[in-house]
């Protein structure tokens, strides 16, 4: 259809597709400049102070050591285990909001009364600011002396649990779902009311049942939204801090200390610059591996 | 759409929009795109107007404070319009809490940025950032202002080789509290001077967790001003310390073992649970909820505990000097806030007028009079403790002044060691290896490895610390 | 519009998981009308005479209304600078697609990776140096940058669900890109925009780590606002559930506003 169309315009192929090139090049071009600045000026800065002494509180020890801060990264024992928690947490929260998501879309997709302040309170999580989540789950709900778990247990005859004290990493993993399965939930929600009706209508006239709709019509559908999900919710997960802060402190020992909680240490405790961009760089690599592999398995999806 | 025939658009009807919109749908749509536009325009110019009136302009005589959230910080905050409407000189505030008011703090000052006219400094970065350069000297304040009023060992916690550079409106100690009608019910009596083992002792006669009751509540959060704030006493009166006179860490040392094990054993026997998330704020509502036999903290604290309208016990509270091991050296902390003037303020004659009036005789005289006495500014002056009215509502006080007096910075430990601080080491890596370590030894309160292996790891890491930093060769 | 009522089983399931979503920060909501000692007690209080003395608190002293007028500005500028700058390049990505489209989305994304604690210092260092530390614009630029890659690519998915027949035969019609940007995306693609503002006035409302260590007295947001009463000495949590419903009102008067918004969009008709 195409072709045809474009023949009758009077304009030839090779002179509509110049003026394309140039119109889409003057579109993106404000955009890649900046988007360029911002990244390449933190990064070049980065890359620079990563092969540096830089200390804050030391302003007169400056100097170029190429890349002890590296060495001094890899060989330390929490780097190796910071790495390992960032990817269980990154993961295990995207599998969680992912299915929850789906869940919920689809229930609050439902024609039902009060449909719309259901809506808003599925997503309101996403609204607070993460330290006060994470204080809200540890002292009012997780605490086991004091908190809302804790009584419920006893009222069971069970045992409270103290969570972040034995369980730390699921806590944390607790909490971090909540927060962002309202994102998972808005972006599917909003990609399910462009879903045609008639298309669940003639399944359902098949005699397919809600399940199988919903397997074999409302899923593939979701397929790219999805996809779309999972790669900017990665993004936002790899730099979660805030709740590791106000809970455990990356404990105990470093049971839930992941890569940004570590640059973090790094650059704010130690002020050292130098070590905290070495470690910056790597979670910069360690990211750009994620999404290449996320990329690579969900790429037929994003073409779709 | 796929009806329409394709050669058709070149007949198109004089508005082309109107021939490409499938009519029944969306037309209703168009009604919309006005209200877009108008959205648009509204936004960016509102956007635009915003922009240029945000930013910021400085008002002659206004200075910047950033400050802690600290109750007594806050009191002040509320009474300093009594500070401009006698100066004329005018105040903004940032509050921030502890951690992020460090941070901010620090990278402002390092980087010279000069965001700040006074800051809320600690002991623990006072005397580093005077060696530095970074605080203006308090120098003299006036001849109305008594220096020699303020205790000692405050003074010269915040000072670098004798220069002041920070003036306290805050100090602490820590000491021991316990349920007097626990240990009258137990047949137990606190005496004057408790040692660990008398402490161990009464913890494990009181603990009860069926009703509800715990031995002994401690600090457990992972932090180098949390559970190392507090553990760092304990092995200073174990006999133990950080470093040797060579920088070398000790974290192996018996000393260390002993103490931690110590602190291990009795929190697994008569502590709360999930100890490893209990700061001094959570242990602060155990204690005040009742659910504390004894609590070994903050001085402050104790402000809290005997006020009836925000502590159940206020009526069971007793106060006992912090238990010693086998040395007093270094058993109790000092930690004072204090304000200091960065070196990159232009506004330092102004400024030094705000630090003699907010730590003067006079404003804690305000102070008790406008709030109470029971909140009067704690620790920082003698006269506070010679005050009649103060010692009414805070029959704590004597035993405060003395752990004030008695805690010396500069010889925290049994056997001499190149550094100077109490519940910390005053050196700015200290920062992260009490965290780092601080977290080794939750790992092993928690349960997840022995305190040998705990410490073991506490060592190797503050090795390479100090190695990096240039302290060991 | 043929939407069939859910079963009343369906309904249920709906409103129970909207239920247990919303609990914590309705036990957020309940707590800021207790006072402290009622906050902590044991068992937890569900009955209790409700007192405003923590939202006065919270707010005494504590320039409230000049965080949140900062927040709502930054929010807004930032989100309507990333939708302006996103827009163009979303429709060229869409449906201008060259051989290098994926390979830039995917660079967009991964500018985003950089943890801010780590490059606080550097950006620390050009604020001060261009005279914009606590200043608004500073975080209007910042925020507008961290979500541009998000906006782009929402942008960009929701523009993939339009045919681009509709465009083309636009183009045919002698209307330039700008045209159809204005006349036809817009209302076409509005559910969609409106979710990627939405998402990015949040993410810029929440934004906590630059709206601290870019501000003193001036521009700071409401994140400054809570940091006031995150950790305190003392006990809180009455307080600070009174401070977060504060810090959270606005934002969640405005999410059901554009929610309506969106929802009106929607069953205005589904694209084809």
């Amino acid at each position: 259809m195409g072709a045809t169309t474009f023949r009758a315009t009077g304009m030839a192929g090779g002179e509509l597709a110049r003026h394309r090139r140039r119109s889409s090049w003057l579109l993106l071009s404000p955009s890649v400049v900046l988007l360029a600045l911002w990244a390449f000026v933190p990064l070049a800065m980065t890359l620079y102070y990563s092969l540096q002494r830089y200390d804050l509180l030391y302003p007169a020890r400056r100097g170029f050591i190429g890349g002890t801060n590296y060495s001094l990264l890899f060989t330390d024992p929490d780097f190796w285990t910071a790495i390992i928690n960032t990817l269980v947490l990154v993961l295990s929260v995207l599998v969680i909001t992912i299915v929850l998501g789906i869940v919920l879309a689809l229930l609050l997709n439902q024609n039902f009364p009060g449909r719309a302040a259901a809506r808003l309170m599925v997503i309101a999580p996403f609204f607070v600011l993460p330290p006060v989540s994470a204080l809200i789950w540890k002292n009012l709900l997780f605490n086991p002396i004091s908190g809302l778990f804790g009584w419920l247990f006893k009222l069971v005859g069970l045992t409270p649990i103290a969570w972040f004290t034995t369980d730390p990493m699921i806590a944390l993993i607790i909490i971090v779902a909540w927060e962002w399965a309202p994102f998972a939930t808005l972006i599917l929600l909003t990609a399910l009311q462009s879903l045609d009706a008639d298309q669940l209508e003639a399944a359902r006239m098949d005699g397919a049942g809600r399940i199988n709709r919903v397997i074999y019509v409302v899923l593939p559908h979701l397929a790219r939204p999805i996809a779309i999900t999972i790669m900017m919710e990665s993004i936002f997960l790899l730099s979660i801090f805030a709740e590791i802060l106000t809970t455990t402190a990356g404990g105990p020992g470093s049971a839930t200390t992941t890569l940004t909680y570590l640059i973090y240490i790094r650059a704010l405790l130690d002020f050292d610059i130098g070590g905290a961009s070495a470690a910056g760089v790597v979670a910069i690599v360690l990211a750009n591996v994620v999404a290449v592999f996320l990329m690579s398995a969900v790429a037929r999806n994003i073409e779709g | 759409m796929m009806d329409h025939d394709p050669s058709a658009h070149s007949h198109a009807a004089p508005s082309p929009l109107h021939s490409l919109l499938p009519p029944a749908r969306l037309e209703p749509r168009e009604g919309l795109r006005p209200i877009w536009k108008r959205t648009a325009t509204t936004l960016l110019a509102s956007a635009l107007a915003c922009l240029l009136a945000g930013t910021g302009s400085a008002v002659a005589a206004t200075l910047t404070i950033a400050t802690v959230n600290n109750p007594d910080m806050l009191i002040m905050q509320k009474l300093s319009p009594a500070f401009t409407k006698e100066t004329g000189i005018g105040l903004d505030w940032v509050v921030l809490d502890e951690n992020t008011l460090r941070e901010r703090v620090t990278t402002d000052i390092a980087t010279k940025s000069g965001s700040f006219d006074i800051v809320t400094v600690g002991t623990l970065e006072t005397p580093q950032w005077g060696k530095n350069g970074w605080l203006d000297p308090i120098g003299d304040l006036g001849p109305s202002y008594d220096m020699s009023d303020i205790f000692p060992t405050v003074r010269s916690a915040l000072s670098y080789k004798g220069t002041l550079y920070a003036v306290p409106f805050y100090a602490e100690s820590s000491m021991t509290y316990y349920r007097k009608d626990l240990f009258k019910a137990a047949g137990l009596a606190m005496p004057a001077q408790p040692t660990y083992a008398e402490v161990a002792k009464f913890a494990d006669k009181l603990n009860d967790p069926a009703k509800g009751v715990y031995g002994v509540c401690l600090r457990g959060l992972p932090g180098w001003g949390e559970n190392m704030a507090y553990l760092t006493t304990l092995v200073n009166t174990f006999g133990g310390q950080w470093f040797n006179m060579k920088w070398e860490p000790e974290l192996t040392s018996p000393a260390w073992e002993k103490a931690i094990s110590f602190y291990v054993d009795l929190m697994k026997r008569d502590g709360p649970p999930n100890a490893t998330s209990n700061g001094y704020t959570e242990n602060l509502a155990l204690f005040s909820t009742g659910k504390c036999g004894m609590w070994i903290d903050a001085t402050v604290a104790a402000g809290y505990l005997f006020d009836p309208s925000r502590s159940k016990v206020a009526a069971d509270v007793g106060v006992a000097p912090a238990p010693v091991g086998i040395t007093p050296h270094g058993s109790h902390w000092l930690w004072s806030w204090a304000l200091a003037i960065p070196s990159t303020s232009r506004h330092e004659a102004d400024a030094k007028k705000f630090l003699a009036w907010a730590t003067s005789t006079s404003y804690i005289d305000l102070v008790g009079k406008t709030d109470g006495w029971v909140v009067a500014p704690p620790g920082t002056r003698l006269s506070t403790y010679e005050n009649a009215d103060y010692l009414k509502a805070a029959p704590f006080a004597p035993l405060v002044e003395d752990a004030i007096k008695s805690a010396d910075p500069d010889h925290p430990t049994l056997n001499p060691v190149p550094y100077t601080g109490i519940q910390f080491v005053g050196i700015p890596e200290f920062e992260g290896i009490g965290t780092t370590v601080g977290e080794d030894v939750a790992a092993a309160l928690a349960g997840r490895e022995s305190v040998k292996q705990a410490l073991a790891s506490a060592q190797a890491s503050t090795k390479r610390s100090m190695v990096q930093a240039g302290y060991i060769q | 519009m043929r939407e069939e009522k859910a079963p009343p089983a369906g309904a249920i399931a709906a409103w129970a998981a909207a239920f247990v979503m919303f609990f914590p920060i309705l036990w957020m909501i309940i707590t800021a009308f207790k006072t402290e000692a009622q906050a902590i007690a044991i068992p937890p209080l569900l009955f209790f005479r409700p007192v405003l003395s923590s939202f006065a608190a919270a707010l005494e002293e504590s320039g409230y209304v000049h965080f949140a007028e900062n927040s709502i500005i930054v929010s807004l500028a930032s989100t309507a600078l990333a939708v302006l700058i996103a827009f163009p390049a979303a429709y060229a990505m869409a449906f201008q697609p060259g051989k290098r489209t994926q390979n830039l989305l995917v660079w967009m994304l991964s500018t985003k990776m950089l943890p801010p604690v780590g490059v606080l210092v550097p950006i620390y260092l050009i604020c001060r140096d261009a005279g914009l530390l606590d200043t608004r614009t500073a975080l209007v630029i910042v925020d507008a940058l961290m979500n541009l890659p998000i906006v782009v690519w929402m942008l960009y998915s929701f523009f993939r669900d339009i045919p681009r027949d509709i465009l083309e035969a636009a183009q045919m019609d002698g209307i330039g890109p700008r045209g159809q940007m204005t006349h036809l995306l817009l209302p076409l693609a509005s559910p969609g925009i409106a979710s990627a503002a939405l998402l990015s006035i949040i993410l810029s409302w929440n934004e906590a780590f630059w709206s601290i260590n870019l501000t003193a007295a001036h521009a700071g947001t409401l994140a400054t606002f809570i940091a006031r009463y995150t950790a305190p000495e003392g006990l809180f949590w009455a307080k600070l559930s009174a401070a977060s419903v504060l810090a959270v009102a606005p934002i969640l008067v405005f999410g059901s506003l554009a929610q309506r918004r969106m929802v009106r969009g929607l069953t205005v008709g589904a694209v084809k």
